[in-house]
């Protein structure tokens, strides 16, 4: 009998340890969002929208180049790399057979898995090196490169959730299969497509070691996509590290209007995927 | 499939297949041209180190921009330390959450456990190095790391000067960021285990932990393990949050307070400033030592995993 309670005792003790692992996930994040909201609403104001930094000293100067610089290489980068994305999971999903698509499958998995900043160096050798300045083209091309593995799997999975029975009614009307893929199974997946990219483009925003290789960073507007160009993440890194408490609140500050987008991003697209899944 | 295969097979002995087909290849191609590449160039961009320092490039802990001297141990090991640590802290975590999820919760609170990791995924490395240098390393310091030094200081790992800034934060902020991935994807493999291995062991008068242990899990170890070794990849190659926490210091110490020095670290900080073609080129060959190690742990990782089934899709930090 005493083996009984025992049994059961320990069956309850690792019960409640596995359910307060769960509630001790929630404290990072709780805390995390507490202090970007809070220390981040204090720098906000109309100002910071609009200005340029100002040097050392002067307080105010605002992150209007760097947000400007950031939707400047994120909507190059989608164009980069949406093509690639896109063509790559109609392969996996429609056209791919046998070994080369399961080669190809698992190099897409691999190249998801490669660390940002080799990523990074990788583009500055190809890019910056021959270009010979750091630039907001080569800024675009380290996001692409990460944003393609994210829209590759997406939009094959995306396209395998489109019923059967839909492409064999549009191949019994006598539509080839090319027809079928591009009017009918593509048309039908394109809002999980566009799911896909939304995450894509929240994962490339928050990105900072490669876009510290090739883009650098720039304290003006940007003068020409051959230049340097500023970008939130590098605001927040620079600012962050710097010995000037002025521009820690301002880190946060820009930290906040990070957070936002990205999780806007994120939750948008995860209640999207739901709702799609849930039907 | 089958009426997709046969049009397919009457089709094909009429007309090849459609420029189309042939152009989704070429990307598809293209991608792993891409994984071919990237090995290429910074393979060669590496060169001129392993050819001037050879193996010693691993066991020297000399870095002297100014002689022009570059040994990388401290970092490989700042590297692999910070990483152990975080694997330490969020593989327990992770586990005991995907038991949850998978065995425990109820329906309506699964969705909003899994959300709120998810979301951990998609805040970015730079806002957790951000909280890391304002929020948890002053924490630690006055709080967590005087409590350990007091209670565990005859241990080495628990001596020394006690900064909030080091391995013990780094590993703390990267067991934070893996713990995502680990969760996730163990989750996965637990549901994938058959109902049918739980109800033989509850048949049999085992409590609910027992068929836990000894069913579940173990049916699910080769996914669990493949997990583990994705949130090692991602805790490897991470590089801001570490950066801004861990010290920059390329010091071989034992103490969990003591500052060091991690591979992208190191990359990150010297990258603009190298002066010298042996300097970028030590960088290079760092990276690519980088890049070797999560490769191998990537490559194990989802070999482990597919048998299990697919990978999840992920957005964050997948």
């Amino acid at each position: 009998m005493d083996r009984m309670y025992l049994r059961r005792a320990r069956n309850l003790v690792m019960s409640v340890m596995c359910m307060a692992s769960a509630v001790v996930v929630i404290i990072p994040l709780v805390m995390i969002l507490f202090y970007v909201a809070a220390d981040g609403l204090r720098a906000i104001n109309w100002g910071f929208f609009t200005n340029l930094p100002k040097p050392v000293g002067e307080t105010g100067g605002g992150m209007a180049n760097a947000i400007a610089g950031t939707f400047t290489m994120v909507t190059l980068a989608t164009g980069l790399s949406l093509p690639v994305g896109l063509m790559a999971g109609i392969y996996l999903s429609e056209f791919g057979r046998g070994r080369l698509r399961e080669a190809v499958r698992f190099l897409t998995d691999v190249l998801n898995g490669v660390p940002s900043i080799i990523t990074g160096i990788f583009v500055y050798v190809l890019v910056v090196v021959a270009m010979g300045r750091y630039s907001a083209l080569a800024g675009s091309v380290a996001l692409g490169i990460i944003m393609i593995p994210i829209i590759t799997r997406s939009t094959e999975e995306m396209l395998r959730m489109v019923p059967k029975s839909l492409r064999e009614a549009s191949l019994a009307l006598g539509a080839t299969e090319q027809q079928t893929v591009v009017k009918i199974v593509l048309r039908s997946a394109s809002g999980g497509i566009v799911t896909g990219v939304m995450l894509a483009v929240a994962r490339a925003a928050g990105e900072t070691a490669p876009v510290l290789f090739t883009a650098l960073n720039n304290r003006y507007w940007n003068q020409g996509l051959d230049q340097p160009i500023a970008s939130l993440a590098v605001f927040i890194y620079t600012y962050g590290i710097s010995p000037f408490e002025d521009w820690h609140s301002q880190a946060w500050g820009a930290a906040l209007v990070l957070v936002v987008m990205v999780l806007f991003l994120n939750i948008t697209a995860r209640l999207v995927v739901r709702a799609r899944q849930g039907r | 499939m089958a009426i997709l295969e046969i049009v397919r097979i009457r089709r094909g002995k009429f007309r090849r297949p459609g420029w189309f087909a042939f152009l989704a290849r070429c990307f598809g191609l293209l991608i792993a041209g891409l994984m071919v590449l990237i090995i290429w160039e910074v393979g060669r961009a590496a060169w001129l180190s392993i050819h001037t320092f050879g193996f010693s490039f691993f066991t020297s802990s000399r870095w002297d921009p100014v002689h022009d001297v570059f040994g990388a141990l401290p970092f490989i090991y700042g590297t692999l330390a910070s990483s152990l640590l975080a694997l330490i802290i969020a593989v327990p975590l992770s586990l005991g959450i995907a038991i949850f999820l998978s065995e425990m919760a109820p329906p309506w609170l699964k969705d909003p456990v899994s959300f709120i990791v998810e979301i951990l995924a998609a805040i970015p490395s730079v806002v957790y190095g951000l909280w890391g240098i304002f929020v948890l390393a002053p924490w630690l310091r006055d709080g967590v790391e005087d409590w350990l030094g007091n209670a565990l200081g005859f241990l080495p790992f628990f001596q020394g000067p006690r900064s909030g800034i080091g391995l013990l934060t780094a590993g703390i902020i990267l067991a934070i960021m893996i713990l995502p991935t680990i969760t996730a994807i163990s989750r996965e493999v637990l549901v994938a285990v058959p109902q049918s291995q739980r109800e033989a062991m509850l048949a049999l008068g085992g409590t609910r932990w027992e068929t836990i242990v000894r069913v579940v899990l173990p049916y699910g170890r080769v996914g669990i393990f493949g997990a583990v070794m994705l949130g090692l990849g991602r805790a490897v190659g991470e590089t801001m949050a570490v950066t801004m926490v861990i010290g920059n210091q390329p010091k071989i110490s034992l103490s969990l307070f003591s500052p060091a020095y991690t591979m992208p670290s190191v990359i990150v900080n010297e990258f603009s400033e190298a002066v010298t073609q042996l300097h970028l080129s030590a960088l290079m060959e760092i990276g690519l030592i980088l890049f070797a190690i999560t490769l191998l742990l990537n490559i194990v990782a989802l070999l482990l995993v597919r048998r299990i089934g697919t990978v999840p899709v992920q957005g964050g930090r997948m």
